[in-house]
């Protein structure tokens, strides 16, 4: 069975609604069993052409707008599942359709009309290719992000493609997750025949895999194409101006704070059980953390490290006063306890705010208002600054985030990086000072681009420079060389100081 | 014993729960529903259930049909019995509903619906999707509370203000619901879904026991009727 010939000729792509196209005049062509990697600055269509030829794109289909050109996948138009193409996109947690692994993989031969005394072994076949490590009847409720993204890539495997489309598949996994996808994808690259055509903004994580790489231009089309080397030496600088993450071309993290300031938050003896919800066996609710110490320093930036559900997210909106602990307690020290007393947890919602301000990953989640303009007034009017004070501060913010000319759209209109910025911004909006004494950050730099990422540690560290605390979870390598002062790992229900931290 | 009706096909439980509310519904006396109830309630301990889950469902249940008792008996003009045979009426139709929810795999229910009952697949897949998500958005719903007050929103006791922020964060958690289906439609289409005919890779099998577990309610049924005209006590719903 050979790879899938893929041929675009001056083709464009336009969303319903958009003034914009997302790509336009795309000339590409893609042999059998090549390996490709698709570049190109955030908002660039990357992952439109991937639906594209996937087929699932067009008037009938669940991504409308307009298209011109010709796109054609062995000579016919691109057509979803029959066509043995299969697609595996960032987050397993919306790609996983069925409550067991093996149903899930088996999932796609049904849909296709595979004959039912094949499927078992079909089925067993992918599951092993991934080297999945459970049995087919395993809940996929139970599985870790690697392994379920693994069980997508089974699914898509299972089916046999010709062609393997992968849409930034490491890009919601921790490191440990990301590695053994990375490992799995490294063997597919090398024994697998089909073509395969791979998104990913940070290169480092996709271009082993590749012999060729395509830049494509934001409503425009092919700007490169050639071998990987190539088109970086030529093109390296400028697309890592554009965002891209690409090796030798990487924004750095400005140093350590050098000496840390007093402690704001001490949480003694904190435990913390899993949350009530559907499914959660109220007697047997898991403990996420066991009684932990931790401290939050003025003036340094605090890294929460560990696996993804080891309880980093949770240890967080704990110091951030949000959530109270099952036991133990979180107080203020130093200017904090002068400012009240009582766990943090007790505090009004409105002076927390106002000293603690907490970013959350999905940006969404915090916005409360219709405008970006009324999110960034939104603090201070509620601290009670007049209308001209307010309005200045929130010129300057705005101008600062480069968000200005967006004033007066929704917050949930933005893209990735812009919501990132506001975000940020609506926490650094509130209290007298125009900043909290703290600042918690969930994965801050989580999916940004190259410019959004530096930008962003570029605020923190001034922020650091002023007397604040920074506290972010996060696995973000980059963030963990030199800027971090301290660096907590959560792991196993306890938090430890990390080895090698408090440099 | 038990698990006994665990193993039924989930068709067949369907079937049944839906007799007994065809049975009962022209039924307002106590004695007929009271009857089915009864036996109903012989089954219990052979559906191999967890005694907690039953009793969460099974105790807004019995608030629900004391209520119905208690408004008809207060503001109704059929009287005392009339009043009782509702309330035990409204528990004998829910009570094998909540069995069959109880009892059975929501996979198994989904291949039972399309293979059994031919209720088409787009549907049946669907809901069986987004019953993974609820837990996820359970998660979505508990972020949204710890980010209002990261803002400083605290409604307090203001009803005014609790409500405005329950809408926000009801707005709030629909966006993330339909951008999550959305993607998770978008999977399901890339995967071949609705290109055509599917195949099953599972069989729903029914066995002589599924259609002895719609006999025996369909007897119980007739039983609980005759044994009602037998003893006076039969009534019919606008009789």
């Amino acid at each position: 069975m050979s790879g899938a010939r893929i041929r675009l000729r001056g083709w464009g792509w336009r969303h319903a609604g958009r003034e914009e196209w997302a790509l336009r005049g795309v000339d590409l062509e893609i042999d059998p069993g090549e390996r490709v990697l698709l570049l190109g600055p955030s908002g660039a269509g990357k992952s439109t052409l991937l639906h594209a030829l996937a087929g699932l794109t067009g008037p009938e289909s669940a991504i409308t707008g307009e298209e011109e050109g010709e796109l054609s996948v062995d000579g016919a138009p691109a057509e979803r599942g029959r066509g043995g193409t299969g697609l595996v996109a960032q987050d397993p947690e919306t790609q996983l359709v069925m409550a067991r692994a093996g149903d899930d993989v088996a999932f796609g031969l049904e849909n296709i009309g595979t004959d039912p005394e094949l499927i078992g072994g079909r089925v067993r076949e992918a599951l092993a290719e991934v080297g999945f490590g459970h049995g087919p009847d395993r809940s996929t409720a139970a599985l870790s992000g690697g392994e379920k993204q693994r069980l997508v890539i089974a699914g898509a495997l299972a089916m046999r493609p010709r062609l393997l489309l992968l849409d930034e598949p490491t890009a919601n996994l921790d490191p440990q997750g990301a590695a053994q996808v990375r490992a799995v994808l490294t063997r597919l690259a090398a024994e697998s025949s089909a073509t395969m055509v791979i998104v990913e903004h940070r290169v480092a994580e996709a271009v082993g895999l590749v012999d060729r790489v395509v830049v494509v231009e934001p409503g425009g089309g092919v700007v490169a194409d050639g071998p990987p080397g190539e088109v970086f030496a030529l093109h390296g600088a400028a697309l890592a101006a554009r965002g891209v993450w690409v090796p030798g071309h990487e924004p750095q993290a400005p140093g350590a704070a050098g000496s840390t300031g007093e402690a704001l938050i001490r949480a003694t003896g904190c435990t913390a059980l899993e949350p009530l919800g559907p499914g959660v066996d109220p007697r047997r609710r898991r403990t996420v953390l066991d009684r932990v110490e931790a401290a939050v320093a003025g003036s340094a930036t605090t890294a929460l490290t560990g696996p993804n559900g080891a309880g980093k997210s949770t240890l967080l909106t704990l110091l951030g006063g949000l959530a109270r602990p099952d036991a133990g307690a979180v107080r203020p020290e130093g200017a904090l306890a002068r400012v009240d007393r009582r766990d943090l947890g007790r505090w009004p919602a409105r002076r927390l705010a106002r000293h603690l301000g907490t970013v959350f990953q999905h940006a969404e989640d915090q916005f409360v208002t219709a405008t970006v303009r009324e999110e960034l007034e939104f603090a201070p009017k509620r601290a009670g600054l007049d209308a001209g004070t307010t309005a200045a501060w929130v010129d300057e913010l705005l101008q600062r985030l480069r968000l200005t000319p967006l004033a007066e759209v929704h917050p949930y209109t933005l893209s990735g990086g812009e919501k990132r910025r506001l975000s940020v911004a609506t926490a650094l909006s509130s209290g007298p000072a125009h900043a909290p004494d703290v600042l918690l950050l969930d994965e801050p730099t989580f999916g940004q681009d190259a410019c959004t990422w530096a930008e962003l540690v570029a605020l923190l560290a001034e922020l650091r420079g002023q007397g604040r605390a920074v506290v972010m979870a996060t696995h973000d390598e980059r963030l963990l060389g030199p800027f971090t002062d301290v660096e907590l790992r959560v792991a196993g229900g306890g938090v430890a100081p990390a080895v090698g931290s408090g440099r | 014993m038990t698990g006994v009706l665990r193993r039924r096909n989930p068709a067949a439980k369907i079937i049944a729960a839906l007799l007994v509310a065809a049975g009962l519904i022209p039924a307002v006396d106590p004695v007929t529903a009271g009857a089915v109830l009864a036996a109903t309630a012989l089954l219990l301990p052979f559906a191999g259930l967890d005694r907690r889950a039953l009793l969460t469902v099974g105790l807004p249940l019995v608030l629900a049909a004391f209520s119905v008792g208690l408004v008809n008996l207060l503001f109704g003009e059929s009287g005392p019995m009339t009043a009782f045979g509702l309330a035990v009426r409204l528990l004998a139709i829910a009570l094998p509903g909540v069995l069959v929810a109880l009892t059975s795999d929501p996979t198994e229910t989904a291949d039972a619906l399309v293979q059994r009952l031919k209720v088409p697949e787009r549907p049946a897949l669907g809901v069986l999707a987004a019953l993974r998500l609820i837990p996820l958005l359970a998660g979505h719903w508990r972020t949204l509370t710890l980010a209002r007050r990261a803002r400083g929103l605290d409604a307090g006791r203001n009803p005014a203000a609790l409500a405005g922020q329950f809408a926000g964060k009801v707005f709030a958690l629909l966006v993330r619901a339909i951008r999550t289906g959305t993607l998770l439609a978008t999977a399901m289409d890339a995967r071949g879904f609705g290109t055509g005919p599917r195949t099953h890779a599972r069989t729903s099998r029914w066995s002589g026991a599924d259609t002895a577990l719609i006999a025996g309610t369909a007897l119980v049924l007739v039983a609980a009727h005759l044994l009602s005209v037998r003893l006076g006590t039969w009534r019919l719903l606008f009789s």
